[in-house]
């Protein structure tokens, strides 16, 4: 079975700073893969460029085997499929139900069916009570928690998470790694998170990548990857010893 | 001139012209501004200061301008609109327009960019973005259609020039005003003055209720 996502040697630079140099990994169907490094290491670059809203200068990212172009029509068909939450989250001066169903509405959802659907994901996040409210008017919790409903609420094939529980509370955090898994488990969706939270990657992911400095210093099942990496610059990093 | 039907014919001829005008002027000064604040086009920066120049464009000279469009021997005198309702409409839209389109780039600018990069990752298309940006920034956009209203109900210049304030014809609040004033006629002048007031009063409250109930 090809996998859903490939990168090939991904190269991308914002001016004269390189902020990928190379970047090679092959993400499974329903894993949890965790990108973890220090700010500046490239990892929301390659967020961005897997969901399609910037392009590689060099390299290719392979969607199920295909390559494509950021600005095509089979691009915004691929976007479409997948889902991205990202750091602060923006809500739009809608309702909490009209937020969580604007996804639906862009792809033509028929209107009987988005009622469902919205309650369905408001139900697990847990927002099932707050369907009316101004979704700009919830605290930081309850927001990232409508962008994760915003993003369900669309079955994508594959969750794009942007250091998605940074600003939160410990119980928040817990909440939404809690949805993260579960929504994995029942949809069996490919998961791909950046974080800076090490415990956090610990506690999703499945295989953990270190980016440093635009390249993957190593790839390993999350259990080798924190007891026994094989790198040392994993090593330090995990240490809390490297300087950057 | 006495309180009679004359008056209540000038208050619904002006608020006739200058509700289509801002209609008209709504209708492309919207879409041309939601374009020129999102999509990426080579002079985009001279078209918003054109659009921004154009809002303190002297009504005056709006108006002269129309005249020589619509003059009988101008490119618009087969219309026969000079001197009538329809050429004040068209004076007083061509005023308009750049204060509806201006306020609606700079409404539309405002929006944040997190929420394009967040309509961009649930799926939007340039089309639907433009859609929803404008639905972002409806408080603006209604606030650049009432003073587009302000501006046409408020403007003398112009409707001067082009409607010729031709008594039962083309003569609205303002050139009314004009005339009453320039005769010594101050009560009757006045009367007209304070009912002008009123409409904007009441049209600008009407804005704030709205606002205020979360409706635009």
């Amino acid at each position: 079975m090809t996998a859903p996502l490939v990168l090939l040697d991904v190269h991308k630079s914002f001016g004269p700073k390189e902020v990928l140099r190379g970047i090679d990994a092959e993400i499974q169907e329903k894993e949890i893969f965790a990108i973890v490094g220090p700010s500046g290491a490239g990892k929301t670059t390659t967020l961005r460029l897997l969901d399609l809203i910037e392009a590689p200068d060099r390299g290719q990212i392979l969607y199920h085997g295909r390559a494509l172009e950021p600005r095509s029509g089979a691009a915004l068909e691929q976007r479409r499929r997948m889902a991205m939450i990202m750091q602060n989250p923006a809500t739009f001066r809608a309702s909490v139900f009209e937020n969580v169903a604007y996804g639906l509405w862009l792809r033509g959802v028929p209107r009987v069916d988005v009622r469902g659907r919205v309650f369905a994901a408001l139900d697990f996040v847990g927002l099932l009570g707050a369907a009316q409210e101004r979704a700009d008017r919830l605290s930081g919790g309850e927001q990232q928690r409508i962008a994760f409903a915003r993003a369900a609420v669309l079955r994508p094939e594959i969750l794009l998470l942007d250091e998605f529980t940074a600003n939160l509370d410990p119980a928040n955090v817990r909440a939404l790694e809690g949805l993260t898994l579960r929504f994995r488990d029942e949809t069996g969706a490919t998961i791909v998170i950046v974080t800076h939270n090490l415990f956090q990657a610990k506690r999703l992911a499945d295989r953990v990548a270190l980016l440093l400095d635009g390249r993957f210093a190593e790839i390993a099942p999350s259990v080798r990857f924190f007891r026994d990496p094989s790198r040392p610059e994993t090593r330090a990093f995990l240490s809390g010893e490297m300087a950057y | 001139m006495p309180i009679d039907f004359e008056i209540l014919g000038i208050v619904w001829l002006s608020l006739l012209v200058a509700t289509t005008s801002t209609l008209i002027g709504s209708l492309v000064g919207i879409p041309l501004g939601a374009i020129v604040a999102i999509k990426e086009f080579r002079g985009r920066n001279f078209v918003r200061t054109l659009a921004f120049t154009f809002y303190g464009f002297p009504p005056v000279l709006a108006g002269l301008l129309m005249f020589l469009l619509l003059s009988r021997e101008g490119p618009l005198g087969f219309l026969g609109w000079l001197f009538t309702p329809m050429g004040m409409i068209l004076a007083q839209t061509f005023l308009v327009v750049p204060i509806v389109m201006g306020i609606t780039i700079s409404a539309m600018m405002a929006v944040e960019k997190r929420l394009h990069e967040t309509a961009l990752t649930l799926g939007a298309d340039d089309r639907q973005w433009r859609a929803t940006a404008l639905h972002e920034a409806r408080a603006g956009v209604f606030t650049a259609v009432m003073v587009g209203f302000g501006r046409a109900i408020s403007e003398v210049g112009a409707v001067l020039i082009v409607g010729g304030n031709i008594r039962g014809s083309t003569r609205v609040m303002t050139t009314a005003i004009v005339l009453e004033v320039s005769q010594a006629h101050y009560v009757e002048a006045t009367v007209l003055g304070a009912i002008l007031f009123v409409i904007s009063f009441a049209v600008f409250i009407l804005l704030q209720r709205l606002q205020a109930r979360g409706v635009v």
